[in-house]
């Protein structure tokens, strides 16, 4: 069927280049990655408006064998907007990776480039892969490929700092996995298919089931870096390169939250019940306060944009309780499942925005140290710009996706009376838009005398940097109810009520980023805020001690010793809450 | 006590022993040789689970067996890619450790603990 082939080609494509590439060699690499990346974002526009027009999901047989004997390839409407968002974000990063990794004039090949062109190919047909697997085996070959090609993208310029940083990496993702697979080995014991609409008639609650569905979400979590298994982020985002950052923030780390979203909603969706939903969600809203916390006090760019991912995707998990139908205790794919979603793919978009700015800003200056990035603005308009509206779009003004998330969020979370997920989501805003004052506070302030910068301008990168802030901005505009089952918005994203909801937040933020942040005297941008920062002499006091402490709770976790302890506590944890739902 | 039984304990023992390598280790090497430890005893406990699920006349269902193949292969890779990653971290700090900003060791032949 011709959909389906169009699911085949979306694999082989970025596949095919990465073959090409190893044979091609050399300045080849670039040549061809150039030509894969449009097609490719061809292929996943042209899966979508398949999906769009046809009723069901698309499905392709491989080999023509049916499950339970063969393995299907399924896309439905929120595989086709993760992977078409997924292109777009690729694409981008292409176009800005473009002038970092070109083979110098004069030398055959340069193994940086060489890397990363193949690199950032097998990340996408990981992502691909994991988009459209319908077993849970096929999920787990795509989560590896996908590790395997993002673990050295984190190592690209060769530092023992960075290579630690893999290591580690690498060494967490694969505790994760095989966490994963036993829980996979374990319903293929007790139900005889791995395949995900089998399995979903198939299953039922029984201790098995219960401890595979603990030990796979943990294994997930632990790849996903939800606190607190979140040991190997920081330093593993912060140290790669700009375009690999923005990938790993950006995508890499939505591909196995996809497959928890899969494996809750799809596989077994009557099994959590609500107490382990609450559980994943309050995981999420410990990730929010510690890792907006620790990124208000960072004194670099990358580690800050690094922790505000780490917040991030504990904002994506609470949509787990407020999907969960008051009567029936199952998950229902609604308007929170659908807020969730779009909440992941504006977050990919304006995060892969903020670190290609805030890489254009260490290429300009040399640094990305926070503390020095006065007169940015002047000499780097486009860059500043792309970094504020990538942070505005993450905070939820509207018209941007993450508004309409929330939206939908706090709807859901209103018809089910569960009010504490609503001050979560409010005060999740306020974090948000800590950290963004805080930078662009310190980027507005003049510079003493006038940096030099270190190398010209390059339109096209500040250009495709624009782009993806402007596209996060404007996700709220597209007609979602096709694709996602979101059924109608209360208030329209761009009336004046809207715009005045957004404002709180960004006071809000000011406040904390005052009691917080750190600050300099010779870099306040006008003297009422050297007032200000005085008048909250002893409000500070405290702000900092309770900073200090959230920041040493952060390096305890980041142990190997906590994190493998949690990574148990929290499996014997989830059994426990799905026993205690039944 | 038939042997799908012994074989069970045994993958949950060898996947117990590399579960806490894994995590109390804080030499990269040993955390390498644990996931393998790991790896093998999640892949022996698909056998015993191929091995119960047996068809008439089957010595061992075929699709765990197909499954825990591409596991293997997946599991060298990882280990290849690691193994990779340390020998270089080696070359470029002179020592072999996680643990941030640690000083190069003196002894070049031995791993930091």
């Amino acid at each position: 069927m011709p959909g389906g082939s169009l699911l085949v080609l979306s694999l082989v494509v970025p596949l095919g280049g990465i073959v090409l590439a190893f044979a091609a060699g050399g300045r080849q690499v670039e040549r061809i990655a150039a030509l894969t990346l449009p097609l490719g974002l061809a292929i996943a526009v042209a899966i979508a408006v398949a999906v769009w027009q046809t009723d069901g999901p698309l499905v392709y047989l491989l080999g023509g064998w049916a499950p339970p004997l063969g393995v299907a390839l399924r896309a439905d409407g929120l595989s086709a907007v993760m992977m078409t968002i997924t292109a777009a974000v690729i694409c981008a990063v292409g176009v800005f990776a473009r002038a970092d990794f070109r083979t110098p004039v004069g030398s055959i090949e340069s193994r940086a480039s060489f890397a990363f062109w193949i690199l950032l190919l097998g990340v996408w047909s990981g992502l691909n892969t994991v988009f459209l697997s319908g077993d849970l085996f096929t999920s787990y070959v795509a989560l590896e490929l996908l590790t395997f090609a993002a673990v050295p993208l984190v190592s690209l310029d060769g530092r023992a700092e960075t290579l630690q940083a893999a290591l580690r990496y690498l060494l967490f993702a694969l505790l994760g996995s095989v966490l994963y697979l036993a829980g996979a080995v374990l319903l293929y014991g007790a139900y005889g298919t791995l395949d995900a609409v089998l399995l979903s008639q198939r299953i039922h609650a029984g201790p098995v089931t219960l401890i595979a569905a603990a030990l796979m979400t943990v294994g997930l979590l632990a790849k996903t870096a939800l606190v607190p298994l979140h040991l190997w982020l920081p330093p593993a985002h912060a140290g790669a390169p700009a375009a690999a950052s923005a990938v790993l923030s950006a995508l890499v780390v939505k591909g196995s939250f996809f497959i928890v979203v899969r494996l809750w909603f799809g596989v077994m969706p009557g099994l959590p019940g609500p107490v382990a939903a609450q559980l994943l969600a309050a995981l999420g809203a410990a990730a929010i306060v510690l890792g907006s916390l620790v990124a208000l006090r960072q004194e670099r760019l990358k580690l800050l944009i690094a922790y505000s991912t780490l917040a991030q995707i504990g904002y994506l998990f609470l949509m787990f309780p407020l999907a969960v139908a008051p009567g029936s205790a199952r998950l229902e794919s609604g308007g929170a499942l659908a807020g969730g979603m779009l909440q992941a793919i504006s977050h990919a978009t304006a995060k892969a925005a903020m670190f290609m700015a805030a890489g254009l800003i260490y290429a300009a200056l040399g640094h990305d140290r926070i503390a020095g990035l006065g007169g940015i603005g002047r000499a780097r308009p486009v860059s500043q710009h792309a970094f504020a509206l990538g942070g505005v779009a993450l905070i939820g003004v509207p018209p941007s996706g993450a508004y309409v998330a929330k939206e939908l969020l706090l709807r859901a979370s209103a018809d089910h009376g569960q009010w504490w997920w609503t001050l979560v989501l409010q005060a999740g805003g306020f974090f948000t838009a800590a950290y963004l004052v805080l930078v662009l506070a310190h980027a507005l302030a003049p510079a003493p005398e006038p940096a030099p910068m270190r190398t010209p301008v390059v339109r096209s990168r500040e250009a495709a940097a624009l782009a993806l802030a402007l596209c996060s901005l404007s996700l709220g505009l597209v007609p979602w109810g096709a694709v996602l089952p979101v059924s109608g918005i209360a208030s329209s994203p761009l009336s004046a009520k809207a715009f005045g909801k957004a404002l709180w937040p960004v006071l809000g933020g000011g406040v904390l980023a005052i009691l917080l942040g750190r600050w300099e005297k010779e870099t306040l941008p006008v003297p009422l805020a050297g007032a200000m920062v005085e008048m909250a002499g002893p409000a500070r006091r405290v702000a900092l001690a309770v900073g200090g402490l959230i920041e040493r709770t952060d390096l305890a976790l980041r142990q190997w010793s906590a994190a493998g302890l949690s990574l148990l506590v929290l499996v014997i944890a989830f059994c426990a809450a799905m026993v205690a739902a039944r | 006590m038939n042997t799908a039984t012994v074989f069970g304990l045994a993958a949950a023992v060898a996947a117990g022993l590399g579960t806490y390598g894994l995590i109390a280790n804080p030499q990269p090497l040993r955390k390498i040789i644990a996931f393998n430890l790991l790896g093998s005893g999640v892949f022996l406990f698909f056998g015993v689970v191929a091995r119960r699920s047996a068809g008439a006349g089957f010595g061992g269902d075929p699709v765990p067996q197909a499954l825990v193949i591409t596991g293997m292969v997946v599991a060298f890779s990882a280990t290849a890619l690691a193994v990779a990653l340390l020998l270089r971290l080696f070359q470029a700090s002179g020592s072999a450790t996680l643990r941030p900003n640690a000083p190069a060791s003196t002894d070049s032949g031995r791993s930091e603990a």
